[in-house]
């Protein structure tokens, strides 16, 4: 596993880290208020798990007034799509090999 | 591919199947198509150590794998079920001499044959991409078990929304 992916993955999995990266990915950039709206957790555990999923560089803050705007950076989760995808092409890549090996007798 | 917790690639090989059981299940004829050199053979529950080599298999392939070689192979060998079943764990295609993989989790791969029309059906699954480790950082995510199916359907529901 390449190294850079593995907190990305990790952050990944859980469930309501899950919800709000894909409300995220939905509606995104939203505040903190409307993150917590619908949610059956406080507002105290939708921040702490955005900061888990900040500190994966999945998502990032910023201040507006005295509200906390959550985003998504679009580039990790294509990080991490990218290395599924690599490890994908190379089983193709071996298959061919496998083949060319045993069709060639 | 990256819809459920797996990668999964069926193919049919037109080779009768105790042909492909050998490539497969035998170190030296699978590190011929592989690349990669065993000195030991595969038995169940061995760890193998063994060095990239180019492929004998395809010419253009060895050329890309020619930086890597001498590189360090790890593979441990799971279950060998003759004509049917090999499986090994391994660092999903850890051939980056600069990265150390060893504390990483490893990732499970089945290789599962059956006669089909033509000759032999293979059918390669990897299982494991959920089992990454925490953050090196030490920052403990209290990660639970949901699996890497809601993580992939995530990715794959995003990538195809920038599209």
């Amino acid at each position: 596993m390449s190294a850079g992916i593995a907190p990305v993955f990790a952050a990944l999995g859980d469930e309501t880290r899950l919800e709000l990266v894909s409300r995220l990915c939905k509606g995104g950039p939203l505040s903190i208020t409307r993150l917590t709206d619908g949610a059956d957790v406080s507002r105290q555990a939708i921040t702490k798990h955005l900061h888990a999923l900040a500190e994966a560089g999945l998502v990032s803050s910023s201040r507006q007034g005295r509200e906390t705007i959550w985003e998504l950076e679009t580039k990790r989760l294509a990080i991490a799509k990218r290395y599924l995808d690599r490890v994908s092409t190379r089983w193709d890549d071996a298959i061919e090999r496998l083949r060319a090996f045993v069709e060639s007798e | 591919m990256t819809d459920t917790d797996r990668i999964e690639k069926t193919t049919l090989l037109r080779a009768p199947r105790e042909r492909v059981w050998r490539a497969i299940s035998d170190a030296k004829e699978f590190g011929a198509w592989f690349g990669v050199e065993f000195d030991t053979a595969f038995t169940p529950g061995a760890h193998l150590t063994g060095k990239i080599v180019p492929t004998k298999a395809d010419p253009a392939v060895a050329k890309t794998q020619e930086p890597y070689a001498g590189a360090k192979f790890e593979i441990w060998v799971d279950r060998i079920e003759a004509p049917r079943l090999f499986s090994f764990r391994w660092h999903p295609f850890a051939i980056d001499p600069a990265v150390d993989y060893s504390s990483e989790p490893t990732t499970l791969v089945v290789f599962e044959l059956d006669d089909a029309p033509g000759g032999t059906s293979l059918t390669i699954t990897e299982t494991g991409f959920d089992k990454i480790p925490l953050s090196r950082r030490k920052k403990a995510f209290d990660m639970n078990d949901q699996g890497w199916t809601a993580q992939a359907a995530l990715i794959t529901k995003y990538v195809a929304s920038q599209t």
